[in-house]
């Protein structure tokens, strides 16, 4: 162990490193957006929803 | 009643991420769809049961968690191909090196205990703090904080060198990787 270490030692650059390839990973999905399907399913299941609830019945089994 | 119009837009508006944790956690982007659509179909049945004012986000994302879970608890890991499966996901192909690099990155991931692996994800990653990790992952932010710390030693373990703390800062960095590899 040398002195000038920070505790817990992982080096600076290792460390920058591993935090950019997270996110760019991460990234790369986010910035594909909201895929049609998903928007459609909120769209369609809020309609549902309120459905549902009119005739007493919180639950809902939408499709899919 | 339907949801709020600003509610509805805050659930769509959560969804890139979601999804980014969910390929992140699973290494599969049909499997991650699959989950996503799963927390979307729970979290409407169950919206009376959100706080409104409280983080919305941070709520999606423990619903999606603990669907995985329940999720891999059943089936275990049947894909041990995440590599590829993960970057068929991916509209922009990494050009040749910084794809193979990439690559690398996956599969170290892969290789974390899934506790640390996604306490990573969401404070390196998802941008979450450790106290809404923390709720996410129903444990306590000092076990957060010390599974990001052990993900992270691991990945450098992994990933550049064994021991990263026998190395200084910078200069030493490429040299190792470009050398012997010891």
């Amino acid at each position: 162990m040398k002195d000038a270490k920070p505790k817990g030692g992982l080096n600076a650059e290792i460390q920058s490193r591993i935090g950019h390839q997270l996110r760019a990973m991460y990234d790369d999905v986010v910035r594909q957006g909201v895929p049609d399907r998903f928007a459609e399913m909120i769209r369609k299941l809020d309609g549902a929803e309120a459905q549902a609830r009119l005739a007493g019945d919180a639950k809902t089994e939408g499709g899919e | 009643m339907p949801l709020a119009d600003s509610l509805r837009d805050d659930i769509l508006a959560a969804v890139p991420s979601l999804r980014a944790f969910a390929i992140s956690l699973s290494g599969n982007g049909d499997r991650a769809d699959d989950l996503v659509q799963e927390t979307l179909l729970r979290a409407l049945a169950n919206i009376d049961s959100f706080q409104v004012g409280s983080n919305l986000p941070a709520w999606l994302f423990t619903i999606l968690r603990n669907l995985f879970r329940s999720d891999y608890r059943k089936r275990r890991r049947e894909v041990e191909d995440a590599d590829g499966s993960y970057a068929d996901t991916l509209k922009t192909q990494p050009a040749q090196n910084a794809h193979l690099e990439f690559e690398e990155f996956r599969s170290a991931l892969d290789k974390l205990p899934q506790d640390q692996r996604e306490a990573l994800i969401l404070v390196g990653a998802s941008g979450f703090s450790y106290e809404d990790a923390a709720t996410i992952c129903g444990c306590a932010v000092g076990t957060i904080k010390s599974r990001v710390n052990r993900a992270r030693s691991k990945l450098s373990a992994l990933l550049y060198v064994d021991g990263a703390d026998d190395f200084g800062p910078d200069d030493t960095v490429r040299a190792v990787i470009g050398g012997s590899g010891g």
